[in-house]
């Protein structure tokens, strides 16, 4: 299976746009929260792709 | 009864050819770290298959003897015999490959597959000189052929380790910010503070810097990189589960170099036994290249780094 972008989960909400989820947090702690639950239920990666733009990506 | 089977001029032969073959089976058949084959029920497949080797090997003396040369064409059907034991062993590891945390990957059970079928063939080959032996000179001289036999299938049985071809250099786990190097090199973009934390806490990692351009060539495959974090997650333990993918571990390779920079997860932190696992990690056969021995490599000036 290809990477695949499960979900965006940000704190910039005018920076981030398509076709996955995206998750729109008010700030850094509550961002990296959504992320880590994220995480476990999607069973995707999160990688950062700026400080405020998170996305869980799905590897395999 | 008895006195009828000793009458047969080829019992003796028989015996010892055949005694020997099974006794090769049986030392080649250890059950080591990997688990592999499982205990007991895998282990009679495999003895029971090394039975009827063994046989083939020694009965095609007395069949070439009597110039029975149609009888020989049955060791074509053990070839075909042999051949599915590989596949049987390829089938089963890749079907219980899907259950690893730590998968071995495709090139690691094609090798343990072969393994299997050579092994069969090695026993056939000890069984057939030590049979021919018996017959030509006596006991003693099937005796010497049998050890010198069994001597060079325990040699041939395994190949080269990792340890042959790489220096292993220990190095740090950074994490900067959200990057994850090795050393200089880097593994991987880890987004979650969380893993983050979990990373700075239990990773471990080694730079391999391979010995010459076979070994560059060698260790860039993926199927061996893929045995050595197989190897290293079976003997240390390895520090994730099932829907933790951010806890990977990993090897990457600096392009410019061809070094491999190993990322760790071990659950047991220890850095000399990591490094004596790495050593002892298996070179794999369908890996393993050698374009130093091509003949444009020969005149050309190496840029060996």
């Amino acid at each position: 299976m290809d990477p695949k972008i499960m979900a965006v989960i940000t704190t910039q909400k005018e920076r981030v746009a398509g076709g996955a989820p995206i998750f729109i947090m008010p700030n850094h702690e509550e961002m990296q929260r959504t992320a880590f639950t994220l995480e476990k239920v999607l069973d995707g990666m999160v990688h950062q792709v700026t400080p405020d733009i998170l996305i869980i990506v799905r590897h395999h | 009864m008895l006195k009828q089977l000793l009458a047969n001029e080829y019992f003796i032969p028989l015996f010892i050819g055949f005694g020997f073959g099974v006794l090769t089976r049986v030392l080649l058949l250890r059950t080591d770290y990997r688990q592999y084959p499982t205990s007991p029920h895998g282990k009679i497949i495999h003895l029971s298959l090394g039975i009827i080797a063994s046989s083939l090997g020694a009965v095609a003396v007395p069949a070439l003897l009597k110039e029975n040369y149609t009888a020989i064409t049955f060791l074509t059907v053990a070839a075909q015999q042999f051949r599915d034991v590989r596949k049987m062993e390829r089938d089963t590891l890749t079907e219980v490959d899907k259950h690893e945390l730590v998968p071995r990957g495709g090139s690691y059970i094609e090798g343990i597959a072969m393994a299997f079928e050579g092994r069969n063939y090695l026993v056939i080959f000890v069984a057939f000189v030590t049979t021919f032996a018996t017959v030509l000179f006596a006991w003693w001289g099937g005796l010497i052929a049998g050890i010198v036999t069994m001597g060079i299938g325990l040699k041939y049985k395994s190949g080269k380790t990792l340890g042959h071809i790489v220096d292993i250099v220990p190095a740090e786990v950074k994490m900067d910010e959200y990057n994850l190097s090795v050393g200089d090199i880097y593994i991987m973009n880890v987004g979650s503070e969380d893993a983050q934390e979990q990373i700075r806490k239990h990773g471990m990692g080694f730079i391999l810097v391979p010995k010459n351009q076979n070994a560059k060539v060698t260790i860039a495959n993926l199927g061996q990189r893929q045995a050595i974090l197989h190897d290293t997650a079976t003997m240390l333990g390895v520090y994730r589960d099932e829907g933790e993918p951010s806890l990977v571990p990993m090897a990457k390779r600096d392009l410019r170099t061809g070094r491999i920079g190993l990322f760790l997860l071990p659950l047991t932190r220890d850095v000399s036994k990591a490094e004596q696992v790495i050593v002892h990690v298996p070179l794999l056969e369908y890996a393993s290249r050698i374009p130093k021995e091509a003949p444009i490599n020969q005149t050309a000036p190496s840029n060996d780094q």
